[in-house]
């Protein structure tokens, strides 16, 4: 375990531990009645953002969904104005405009999260073909569900992005759900990433609930990518631990079904038992992690409920250029 | 003057921008190779190699490709083939390219251009005849064009081209071969703005794109029964130029709108609407709109033909009204 250096390991746990501990607030809050409009948790699917963002730089870009707090997180934007955005705050990202499911950060490289499923596909890979044509060593990535990869935005992107050797990678988080559907009663296949060999794709799958896995996989897509070689597909098998929104009734599923996933595969939990028992962090280095999370997201928390609602004034701001 | 075809003048445009910006690339089916399916491309391909890209059929990739790459830095134009499959990438037009700049507080801009060859031709049908142009009137986030003369042509797509919003450019298919005067100098067409083409005292008319061929062919019957219309040839659909209208309205006192679309929910619904609450007061007739029938464009020949604005008719109904 040589490799893993005492920077990246804390990198991949202080991304983890903060998107864990910012959705389970907004959980609250929300279930509190304070935050409008509705929310999709992250929780349990922290392991893919984390390994994936890692390797990325603020000019590379990631498209993301409605479940994008955690890929926004990861990918390094200011707490306080994602959390202020989804309270709808003018100090938020959007200034109060987008919320939850239309957060963004450009000055990351965060390219949006997307309110209509398989919406991103085709915004990651326009933003590559950007790369290509100004000549930029940078990728271009899009974090979709298995319940995407059932719209046609899908195909049009994965050929498009193949027959132009665009560097984009495709990242499936493949959580079992598409919104309340089992994917397998509706998907013609068991992994997603078998597709991508319709589209002359190279691809892999990953524990999506093993950061290591996660960073090392898209390390390889990475490398690939860069080399030239065209776009990458890869599938990251996780489970989605909350239901599709918050106050999702569950009907289609078990609590004892999520509750075996959680206790069994819970990637904070895998992360911190093997850096404890291969001796890679100290609980003392964990601890400090999670008081310095805690600390972020209580400011978060003041800084978006002590901050302004939009002004009516402000309606019609940024419609045009 | 010289004079070119309108296809030829959408044809200066593109190049005289396209060095001018070097972020300025094409996507579309058709375009490289072939020159586009109506020759609105040709020879670009030469000047330009790989900035002029033939996509697969695929128009939901080719528009959200252009919101991505305009989000990222890039002035992409995007070739709708027809009009009509626009329809194939709605949800990247109005959910994407439309909402994108807003939704997120100002923190990108999403400079390109759609490409949109509408209207009828010769017995296309029902799926490559349309006019949609008002569909995108009810979208904010958008702007829309839709010239009816090579100069405009020409100036409206340079302004689009240096435009920071997403623009949807409207070129009828029968103007393309049309030739009109375009000077050799440099010149734009802003957007938003209408021309008032022929001044007259007793009527308003007001069309854009192919439209503007019925409305001189009316305005023209209506002089010789010593009737002096007054022509508006908006331009540009969103934003559309309400001072203008307005001023015209005020001074005519009559209104008649004229376009190929389908009447119903049509451009026409809009203005008349807003003439109605603004200047109700100031007309001595109903407001006339023309339009097409409440029905798909048919095949058959005859069947087209009654489909279509017929001048004759159009002049009779506005006489009735005086």
């Amino acid at each position: 375990m040589e490799r893993y250096n005492k920077d990246l390991l804390n990198t991949l746990y202080y991304k983890m531990y903060k998107i864990r501990r910012f959705e389970e607030n907004i959980e609250s809050f929300f279930l509190n009645g304070e935050i409008p409009g509705f929310v999709h948790l992250y929780i349990g699917e922290e392991a893919i953002a984390s390994g994936v963002c890692a390797s990325l730089t603020d000019k590379d870009y990631i498209a993301s969904t409605h479940r994008g707090h955690g890929h926004t997180i990861a990918k390094g934007a200011d707490l306080n104005k994602v959390m202020a955005e989804i309270f709808g705050k003018k100090t938020g990202f959007c200034k109060g405009k987008g919320g939850s499911m239309h957060i963004a950060d450009f000055s990351v490289g965060m390219l949006g999260a997307n309110g209509v499923v398989g919406g991103g596909f085709n915004l990651a890979v326009g933003a590559a073909l950007a790369i290509k044509k100004q000549k930029r060593d940078n990728v271009s990535v899009v974090f979709f569900g298995d319940g995407a990869s059932n719209r046609g935005t899908f195909h049009e992107a994965l050929n498009l992005a193949s027959v132009w050797k665009l560097p984009v990678v495709f990242v499936c988080e493949n959580n079992e759900w598409a919104s309340t559907t089992p994917y397998r009663t509706t998907t013609s296949v068991a992994d997603i990433s078998t597709r991508a060999a319709g589209y002359s794709m190279a691809s892999k799958i990953a524990d999506g609930n093993d950061v290591f896995d996660v960073y090392e996989s898209f390390k390889e897509a990475l490398d690939y990518v860069k080399a030239g070689n065209g776009p990458f597909f890869l599938e990251a098998k996780t489970y989605r631990i909350k239901g599709h929104y918050v106050g999702d009734p569950e009907l289609y599923r078990t609590k004892e079904e999520v509750q075996k996933v959680f206790d069994e595969n819970n990637p904070i939990d895998r992360f911190e038992e093997k850096v404890l028992i291969e001796g890679l962090m100290t609980e003392v280095e964990l601890e400090e992690i999670r008081i310095k999370v805690e600390n972020e997201i209580k400011e978060a928390i003041n800084f978006a409920l002590n901050s302004e609602f939009p002004d009516p004034s402000e309606l019609f701001d940024d419609l045009y250029v | 003057m010289r004079q070119i075809t309108f296809s030829q003048a959408t044809l200066e445009a593109m190049a005289e921008e396209m060095r001018r910006d070097e972020n300025i690339f094409v996507m579309g089916e058709d375009i490289a190779r072939q020159g586009g399916v109506f020759g609105q491309f040709k020879g670009l391909s030469d000047e330009f190699g790989d900035r002029i890209m033939d996509t697969p059929i695929s128009e939901t990739a080719i528009i959200g490709a252009a919101v991505g790459a305009a989000m990222a830095g890039m002035r992409p134009v995007a070739d709708m083939h027809f009009a009509d499959f626009m329809g194939v990438a709605m949800d990247e037009l109005f959910n994407q390219m439309a909402k994108i700049r807003y939704m997120f507080g100002g923190q990108t801009t999403v400079p390109m251009i759609v490409r949109a060859p509408d209207g009828l031709s010769s017995c296309a049908a029902a799926q490559h005849s349309q006019s949609i142009e008002a569909w995108f009137m009810n979208i904010p986030g958008i702007k829309v064009v839709a010239p009816s003369n090579p100069a405009d042509a020409k100036g409206l797509l340079k302004s689009a081209l240096r435009d920071d919003n997403p623009v949807i450019y409207f070129e009828n298919k029968i103007l393309y071969r049309e030739k009109g005067e375009v000077s050799e100098e440099e010149f734009l067409v802003p957007i938003g703005k209408a021309n008032i083409v022929r001044e007259g005292t007793d009527i308003t008319i007001i069309s854009y794109s192919i439209g503007m061929k019925k409305a001189y062919e009316v305005a023209d019957k209506l002089e010789k029964q010593g009737i002096h219309a007054e022509i508006i040839d908006l331009r540009t659909l969103v934003p559309y130029d309400k001072e203008a209208i307005l001023k015209s309205v005020k001074k005519t006192h009559r209104l008649a709108i004229i376009h190929e679309a389908v009447k119903q929910g049509g451009a026409g619904s809009e203005i008349a609407a807003f003439v109605a609450e603004n200047a109700i007061e100031y007309l001595d007739a109903p407001i006339m709109r023309f339009g097409a029938p409440f029905v798909p464009v048919p095949f058959s020949p005859p069947l087209e033909k009654a489909y279509r604005l017929d001048s004759d008719k159009i002049v009779e109904e506005i006489l009735e009204k005086f």
